[in-house]
């Protein structure tokens, strides 16, 4: 009976998949569309925006700009999230609660606040704004996902494993070294490719403490007036959506095999 | 664990100082800003006394207040509206899907990757008054002139947020359906409960935190929207945000823009401290 029942629920999510879809189907095929303006039917298909976009130096830039603000900041994110992590599931210490609680707060304060916020901080240190300042800004946003993926992972591993290092009579940075970052390892990867992505897409943060130099989504938001540049703008986003899906499907993959669970069942198969 | 407790700070003193230099202190001086009387001086200079006098200019310009009640508002309805829309996505992947719910959550899960600036401008390909479907309705003869629709409203501004958040929240409120004791339904089953009946007394209930969780996941950055108006919002659409941006930007008055964005500030933080009494919401930000 239940066979022949109206299927609603994968109706309805069929429909949403595809109207989430379908503006990433549309900019595609803007982006091999040959012609500025966009039409169906479509007026023959081009690989002329993608070599031009090539060659257009200020888009590059601002790929390259986004890159090294990405790259940078996620890193920074990745280590401190990792250090927070490990002490906050491995230690009790004063104030635990209360750092916990600042360090995910980025969360609940809107973009635009901390944007402000930091503006009127570097203006008063004296600091001009640069791409340092937005991958400091981007620090911080990205440090409660790293926090709370790796701290995911270091609960689901049995601290025994480093109480018998040590007993064993290896020293603290010796068992980080040895056991735990290996353990951990995979979970930090993934970690950095979802800070890496939150950084690449990130525009509020980018667009206020950044003069002059700006990232790919600042530089996207000043092109929206330029209609004869726009079909190369969209060629490149086409090109950096594949990154992210890729990022993303890499990261949650990364997720899954670092578990405990995931590493005891290797270990069972090997036998 | 005492003879352990000395990597504690080594491993905790660098994100402490991260946190409190580039996230606790800017806050702290942003209120401290909102004091001033106006912007004479470097931010250090000496001799300003502080003054509410900002806070009184944001009443006496009732528009701010105002606009600030239309964002909480707008904020409101793309909340209530994604999560609604997502609770039933979240009831299938977990109820109705076995082996390839992780899959079909992915898959749903992944455009909010991608750019959320182009996805918006996409849409605006698809409806603009020279996008795909106007195109479509005027060569076909149906029309004779292209239809705007939608575009440059209030009511685009919470329909492009919705579509950009519906994926997102399905996360938190899946997480909450799946921590449900299955042998709860299958009791109530066998103690005679119809399906409807076993959702709304114990599905329902139980699945809440999450569903909260969600709300607030979507409506913190949601009041604080100022791109979204700029770009499918037109001058018709504005939010609260846009006032605090024109004042850091053109407008140029940061004392002003400080006191607004301070409010704002302590209305979210207040709402989700009330929230979080209710529910644990870090277990659903994970």
């Amino acid at each position: 009976m239940n066979k022949l029942r109206f299927p609603a629920f994968p109706l309805y999510y069929a429909a949403l998949v595809l109207m989430l879809y379908l503006p990433i189907g549309v900019l595609f095929l803007f982006s091999i569309n040959d012609g500025i303006a966009f039409s169906f039917p479509m007026k023959g298909v081009t690989d002329h925006w993608y070599r031009d976009m090539l060659k257009n130096a200020e888009l590059m830039s601002a790929l390259g700009n986004s890159a090294l603000v990405a790259v940078t900041s996620s890193v920074a994110a990745t280590a401190l999230g990792a250090a927070a992590a490990i002490a906050l599931t491995r230690f009790d210490f004063k104030g635990k609660a209360i750092f916990l609680a600042a360090a995910l707060m980025p969360l609940l304060v809107p973009f635009l606040i901390l944007g402000v916020a930091l503006l009127i901080l570097f203006a008063a240190l004296d600091i001009d704004r640069s791409l340092v300042t937005v991958a400091i800004a981007h620090t911080v946003v990205s440090l409660p996902y790293t926090l709370l993926i790796l701290m995911a992972r270091l609960v689901g591993f049995d601290p025994k494993l480093e109480e018998a290092a040590q007993d064993l009579g290896a020293t603290y940075p010796y068992t980080l070294r040895r056991i735990i970052l290996p353990l951990i390892a995979p979970a930090m990867l993934a970690a950095w490719l979802v800070a890496f992505t939150v950084s690449f897409d990130e525009f509020v943060l980018a667009s206020f403490l950044n003069k002059g130099e700006p990232t790919l989504p600042v530089y996207i938001f000043g092109q929206l007036r330029f209609a004869n540049r726009f079909p190369q703008v969209v060629a490149l986003a086409v090109l950096v959506m594949v990154l992210s899906i890729t990022l993303f499907l890499i990261s949650n993959w990364l997720q899954r095999i670092g578990s405990q669970a995931a590493l005891e069942q290797r270990l069972g198969d090997g036998k | 664990m005492s003879n352990r407790n000395s990597p504690v700070w080594v491993l905790m003193s660098p994100s402490a100082l991260w946190l409190g230099v580039f996230f606790v202190a800017p806050l702290l001086l942003m209120a401290a800003y909102s004091l001033r009387p106006d912007m004479r001086g470097g931010l250090f200079a000496l001799g300003w006394q502080p003054t509410l006098k900002q806070y009184q200019a944001v009443i006496e310009q009732g528009s701010y207040l105002w606009l600030l009640g239309i964002s909480v508002g707008m904020a409101f309805m793309v909340a209530l509206v994604a999560t609604t829309l997502s609770y039933p996505l979240a009831y299938f992947l977990t109820f109705r899907v076995k082996a390839s719910a992780p899959i079909l959550l992915t898959v749903l899960i992944l455009p909010f990757w991608t750019s959320y600036l182009l996805r918006i401008i996409a849409w605006k390909i698809i409806l603009g008054s020279n996008g795909l479907i106007n195109n479509l309705l005027v060569s076909s003869g149906l029309l004779h002139e292209p239809l705007a629709l939608l575009l440059y409203s209030r009511q685009m501004v919470v329909v492009t947020l919705v579509y950009v958040w519906l994926p997102f929240v399905a996360l938190p409120i899946t997480a909450g359906l799946q921590r449900i004791d299955k042998s709860l339904l299958e009791a109530a089953a066998i103690l005679g409960a119809a399906p409807w009946e076993s959702f709304l007394r114990i599905t329902l209930p139980l699945s809440l935190p999450g569903v909260i969780a969600g709300f607030f996941m979507v409506f913190i950055p949601t009041v604080g929207e100022y791109v979204t108006p700029l770009l499918v919002g037109g001058s018709a659409g504005s939010m609260y945000g846009n006032i605090i941006e024109t004042f850091f930007g053109d407008g140029l008055n940061w004392p002003l823009g400080s006191a607004l964005a301070f409010i704002m500030l302590i209305g979210v933080l207040a709402l989700v401290g009330a929230v979080s009494r209710l529910v644990d919401l870090r277990r659903f930000v994970g």
